[in-house]
């Protein structure tokens, strides 16, 4: 028996989350505290040595916390996670592990829109370059390659139209550039495509959309695959290099494949901040235990809300993977077959105008700034999400000024077809 | 032997047998940096109270956390349960056949993270000691303890048993019933195709 492998939904109960040892609580407490006291000198030297593996304070690690990271780490299949305040800081603590004022990342052109500024400017800052690539023609990130790339990073299912990207073919590139193949997975959640299983080396989420899945708590979390070898050509020196914030540890050689993990932690979460309030750990957790119930719910109701949509004569155009009609649909066919997500755009005949119009009258979806929620979302990218993208650019990454996003939750789909019935015929 | 260890992927069982079972640990290439490696695999199975001798050539005539090294394997001068050697895969066939020498022999040889040497693991399963490659067995204990759930790493297991808290110095939940977790095969396939090129 104990070396059967559990199934999905199991490990979203369960992994990482055992009886507490000193209460004997079932659920897993909120350990709402800042800080946590050490048995002796040498027990908090170890500590701060990375010598021994504890808790010494909420900024780099919290019960509650370890909890969903190694949730999380076992759903997507990786070796370690560590969870953060937000899918953005996830990004930022993920990239100071591996690059250099100066370096280059290669980027997917399709991504959400919070994405690419961040990418644009706040990352610029830092001297850290992002080359942007199209997942369409795989060819173009190899064009991007230099000896200055030091990662590719894609979604999984691209925000905000729901293309599915070919994980395995780019994961190809990367490992032939030498480089960690890095994945937003936040609109397909492990239960739809496992990236790690298609040649992912760092999976990111923002935890706040479907993981989470009711609206209610930011959070985001990196997991590391265990699969990237650091050593190689001193390429990445927070991990192969003595770390001088820590005497001279070498984290791969310490912490062999989970390094990149400990790396994000004790140098990009210590030093940088965005620490995880446990509070919202939890409900995140709680959210994870329904994870394979709703999300396959979200994925039938997204199908039939677009079948729908398709149909309808107010409708130019419908892009959801999940309809044979599609372009992506032989790729969702290949990562996602149990469904291509809840998020995915479609372009009104009445353009710009009737965007607006509709989104004014539906009653059931709520005209906000977020997908994954269990109530059913809509917006329209080009005024909010992609706003501060130029129109071209709004083009390219699939937000032109005709188009309106949904987020299909988990209500009942004939209330969710009658709302946008309404909405759309008067 | 009839059955082949798989060194790729290692049963739990086989593991928690192992850190159950043995009682001293020799490790070959301790040191006395604080910041190495094996400093910290040294520490750590101290505390949670193993008889650890350090054995290096190098520091004989100092000690390590109150154990005096000793210079090989043959001046340890009494029994040993396991041999934990912290060498390089090229390093390793010599501290083998030195342990093979030993009477009795040990029950256990255990090569650190990123040290292979399958030719030398042959040999010593030939004479029924067991051994694991590749592995840490400080990450190991805290991963079948649930302790290295702490860090927020995959321990591979799940269980719904209230393990005892941790206090220093004791064993931990080794003996805690669990049933196997989410796995890691990605990692356990890029080690492989690793431990092939090389």
């Amino acid at each position: 028996m104990s070396d059967r492998l559990p199934g999905f939904s199991t490990l979203a109960v369960h992994a990482g989350a055992q009886p507490d040892p000193t209460t004997g609580a079932r659920a897993t407490p909120i350990y709402q505290t800042t800080s946590f006291v050490f048995n002796d000198a040498d027990h908090a030297a170890s500590l701060f040595g990375l010598q021994a593996f504890g808790n010494i304070y909420t900024r780099i690690g919290n019960p509650t916390n370890a909890v969903l990271e190694e949730r999380v780490a076992a759903l997507e299949g990786g070796t370690a996670a560590l969870a953060v305040a937000s899918g953005h800081a996830a990004q930022v603590v993920v990239l100071q592990q591996l690059l250099q004022p100066g370096d280059e990342f290669i980027a997917a052109r399709k991504l959400y829109g919070g994405s690419i500024n961040q990418f644009t400017h706040a990352f610029k800052s830092f001297g850290w370059n992002v080359v942007w690539a199209d997942p369409d023609d795989i060819a173009s990130f190899e064009r991007a390659v230099t000896p200055r790339t030091k990662a590719i990073f894609i979604e999984s299912i691209a925000n905000p139209a729901g293309s599915i990207t070919d994980i395995e073919a780019i994961s190809t590139v990367a490992r032939k550039a030498g480089v960690p193949l890095i994945v937003d997975n936040t609109l397909a959640s492990p239960y739809l495509i496992r990236p790690i299983d298609h040649g992912a080396d760092i999976v990111v989420h923002s935890l706040t959309k479907f993981l989470g899945g009711h609206g209610n708590s930011l959070g985001g979390i990196i997991v590391d695959a265990g699969t990237f070898d650091w050593s190689t050509g001193g390429k990445y020196p927070m991990l192969s290099e003595p770390r001088p914030e820590y005497h001279g540890i070498r984290l791969q050689e310490t912490f062999g494949n989970f390094a990149f993990a400990i790396a994000c932690r004790v140098l990009g979460l210590r030093d940088l901040g965005p620490a995880l309030s446990p509070f919202n750990a939890f409900m995140i957790l709680t959210g994870i235990e329904t994870l394979p119930l709703r999300m396959q719910k979200h994925c039938d109701n997204a199908k039939a809300v677009a079948e729908f949509l398709a149909g309808h004569p107010a409708v130019a155009s419908v892009s959801y993977a999940g309809l044979a009609s599609d372009k992506y649909n032989q790729l969702a066919r290949k990562y996602a077959p149990k469904g291509a997500g809840a998020v995915f755009t479609f372009s009104l005949k009445g353009g710009y105008d009737a965007g607006v119009n509709l989104v004014s009258k539906l009653q059931l979806f709520s005209h906000l700034a977020n997908v994954g929620d269990t109530r059913s979302l809509v917006i329209h990218p080009a005024s909010t999400t992609h706003s501060q993208l130029d129109d071209a650019a709004k083009v390219k990454s699939g937000a032109g000024p005709d188009v309106v996003r949904l987020s299909v939750g988990i209500e009942d789909k004939e209330d969710l077809i009658a709302d946008l019935e309404q909405a759309l015929g008067a | 032997m009839k059955d082949h260890m798989n060194h790729d992927a290692y049963p739990d069982n086989y593991i928690r047998g192992i850190l159950n079972g043995v009682k001293s640990i020799a490790m070959v290439g301790a040191s006395p940096v604080n910041v190495r490696p094996s400093y910290f695999a040294f520490k750590y199975l101290a505390q949670r109270g193993y008889d650890m001798i350090p054995v290096n050539p190098g520091h004989v005539g100092k000690e390590l956390l109150g154990k005096p090294f000793v210079a090989s394997l043959s001046d340890i001068g009494r029994p040993v349960d396991m041999i934990d050697i912290f060498r390089n895969s090229s390093h390793i066939m010599p501290v083998v056949e030195e342990a093979l020498t030993l009477d009795p022999l040990p029950k256990v040889i255990w090569m650190q993270l990123g040290a292979r040497d399958d030719a030398a693991a042959a040999k010593a399963e030939s004479v029924g000691i067991k051994v694991v490659m590749n592995r840490c067995p400080k990450i190991e204990y805290g991963r079948l303890s649930s302790e290295i759930s702490w860090m927020g790493v995959n321990s591979r297991t799940l269980s719904s048993k209230r393990a005892p808290a941790p206090t220093q110095g004791m064993r931990l939940s080794l003996n805690r019933m669990s049933v196997g977790g989410g796995d890691t095969a990605a990692s356990d396939r890029a080690a492989k195709n690793k431990t092939e090129q090389s």
